[in-house]
């Protein structure tokens, strides 16, 4: 590096990039593209490619010994690849189950990195609030919290859909790197501090997610999903970067602090203020599929295979959200006058719409789609409070949605593993009988998706109307509830139907797949939304530290 | 002799809404797929005036990345367009009801 520096004329910097800082994000990528090789290698090239390999991170970690790394990484380093050539060794004929399980150690790996990382800032480390690698990202509370919940997800979404895509024989290889690659882009737009890394990530995940919304080639639903969320993902990208460039032309820098402030300076052209700002909303409230902007939600959720939506709803939310919080509260603090009018009507309007859409659909996960609508209006209150309460009541919230979506989601895909087609609610009726401990978990995250003290979901609606009371919105809040009551109409009639109603006799016979994996991250999911319904502040807590943007 | 470089943000905002309102109107998928792109370039357009006009080169740099997710994006849309033909043999988008609400 120094001698490179020595070469150039002077005046051109090279960043110092921030190895530790972006190290979640390496290890996502390169896991994906790991698994992606492994996968096209072909049994036989399977163990010589990854033996090379292991030799490779060997010389990396002798090469690092002299460059002055610190012996953890060269002790992650040897670990990694010791850890990869035994597992190839062992899985080298099973292809799918290598991909998920190296899948699986990506995340958890991620997972720890970033514990290590909230740890070092906690203690004020070298991993801090501040902005990196030429100020295009930025590590700090939003950007850790979501990259727990991604990773966590992630995690999920693999025990979710190995038996389920096995099934419905669309279990192919490249399912785990775009799964790693669209986590990365999720961690990477959750820590994105410049305009322009938050359209790159922002493509990133987008592109990963068109192809595994896609996934079912023979299936009709999935192809047209996939082309809808494509084509309207692109047509919102380009209004964001319409904004982008707005916004650009008004300040001349696309780093979103700096451009926040010289926004806000009464010298900026007021036109290219006000249409960057618009433009950039519309971008944004595509993404996070605020009504009128939501209309591929319902669509993509029921086209999807069931894990793909299941992470969908819950990670893709998350980081959308992250980097909204993150442009909007955290960057336009000044302009709120401008936007908070704009996107408080929005989440009204989109939480009586999609609450109000929900209740006459017939197909679950189409009714879930438009249950996740209302969701993000709940979340986009704490985004307008404007306040670190509510940046921490959104984190919270989106959580607590993480958990639910991805257990009332896995429970469906159970379900659609017994009757190999979508799930109606009148297929539901008397699942009781057949299915007990399925039927419980399936209520215990309706009601808590309706919001009924002693689950998560009632905590994080909770913290919602506090920072919208707090923020002085509270008409808000008052929207929030009436919409509240129209959701638990149809949350309730599900659980009527499988508490209540006989069992069909077409299905009396059909049993109920075994299977652990996904029971096991069911159980998951319910233990969460019981755990932070019960004993929450400790997470809510975690939370309101995460609301810190780095300047 | 030059030419204002109002007149490329003009020309650039005209044809972002021409490509805007031919992703609402058209019903060829590969259309609207071209109309996107249109809307893409119009921003490129637009980040190259403001890029003279403030001086620095950020905005061309931009325009770069723009181009190259442009590309990829094209790959995986045409990817998608082939294999609903194939089970459809027809490119209309209102043929695309298997998911009307």
């Amino acid at each position: 590096m120094s001698a490179l520096a020595q070469q150039l004329p002077a005046g051109v910097e090279i960043p110092e990039i921030p190895w530790a800082a972006i190290s979640p994000e390496l290890t996502l990528f390169g896991a994906g593209i790991l698994v992606l090789l492994l996968d096209t290698a072909g049994p036989r090239r399977r163990t010589s490619s990854v033996i090379a390999l292991a030799i490779l991170l060997g010389i990396a970690a002798l090469a690092a010994i002299p460059g002055g790394a610190a012996p953890e990484i060269v002790a992650l380093l040897v670990g990694a690849g010791v850890l990869q050539l035994a597992l190839t060794l062992w899985l080298h004929t099973r292809p799918r189950l290598l991909g998920a399980v190296l899948t699986v150690v990506a995340l958890v790996a991620t997972i720890g990195i970033a514990a290590w990382q909230y740890q070092a800032a906690a203690n004020g480390g070298m991993v801090g609030t501040e902005s990196l690698l030429a100020d295009m990202v930025a590590v700090d509370g939003v950007a850790l919290f979501t990259r727990f919940v991604v990773a966590g997800a992630g995690i999920l979404t693999v025990l979710l859909g190995f038996a389920y895509l096995q099934d419905r024989r669309i279990h192919r290889g490249e399912y785990y790197p775009l799964l790693l690659f669209t986590a990365t882009g999720m961690t990477l737009l959750a820590s994105a501090a410049d305009l322009l890394m938050v359209f790159l990530a922002v493509e990133i995940l987008s592109l990963a997610l068109y192809v595994m919304t896609g996934l079912a080639r023979r299936d009709m639903a999935s192809q047209e999903g996939a082309f809808k969320y494509l084509l309207l993902g692109a047509f919102s990208s380009a209004f964001l970067l319409y904004g982008i460039a707005l916004v650009y032309g008004a300040t001349g820098t696309t780093h979103i602090a700096t451009a926040g402030v010289a926004l806000s300076d009464p010298g900026t052209p007021a036109g290219l203020v006000f249409a960057g700002i618009a433009l950039m909303l519309v971008g944004f409230a595509f993404k996070v599929a605020l009504v009128p902007f939501h209309m591929w939600t319902p669509d993509v959720y029921q086209g999807a295979p069931t894990p793909v939506t299941a992470f969908m709803a819950a990670a893709t939310k998350v980081a959308a959200f992250a980097a909204f919080l993150r442009v909007f509260t955290g960057g336009m603090e000044q302009l709120a006058w401008i936007w908070v009018p704009a996107v408080s009507v929005l989440a009204a309007i989109t939480m009586l719409v999609g609450a109000a859409l929900a209740v006459v659909q017939d197909d679950l996960k189409r009714m879930l789609g438009y249950s996740a609508v209302a969701h993000a209006g709940y979340a986009a209150i704490g985004l307008v409070a404007v306040s670190e309460i509510g940046t921490g009541a959104t984190l919270f919230y989106l959580l607590a949605y993480a958990i639910m979506s991805l257990g009332a989601f896995g429970i469906l895909t159970i379900l659609e593993r017994r009757q190999r087609k979508a799930i109606a609610v009148a297929d539901l009726r008397g699942l009781w009988q057949s299915a007990p401990s399925l039927a419980v978990m399936f209520a215990l995250f309706l009601l808590s998706l309706a919001g009924i003290p002693g689950t998560v979901g009632f905590i994080a609606k909770f913290g919602i109307v506090r920072a919208a009371v707090d923020a002085g919105l509270v008409w808000l809040a008052v929207v929030l509830v009436i919409s509240s009551v129209i959701a638990a109409y149809f949350y309730i009639r599900v659980i009527v139907a499988m508490f209540m109603d006989d069992e069909p006799a077409h299905l009396a016979d059909a049993p109920v797949p075994p299977a652990s994996a996904a029971s096991t991250a069911v159980s998951v999911a319910a233990v969460g939304v019981i755990a932070l319904g019960v004993l929450p502040p400790a997470v809510i807590d975690l939370a309101e530290r995460a609301a810190t943007f780095a300047g | 002799m030059s030419v204002p470089a109002g007149y490329y943000l003009i020309l650039a905002a005209a044809l972002f809404s021409i490509g805007a309102v031919g992703v609402l109107i058209r019903r060829s998928v590969i259309v609207m797929f071209m109309c996107v792109e249109l809307m893409l370039n119009s921003v490129n357009l637009t980040l190259v005036t403001f890029a003279r006009i403030q001086a620095n080169l950020d905005g061309q740099v931009l325009a770069f990345f723009v181009i190259v997710v442009a590309a990829a994006e094209v790959v995986v849309g045409l990817a998608l367009v082939v294999n609903l033909f194939r089970l459809r043999a027809s490119t209309d988008a209102d043929g695309v009801g298997a998911l009307r609400a």
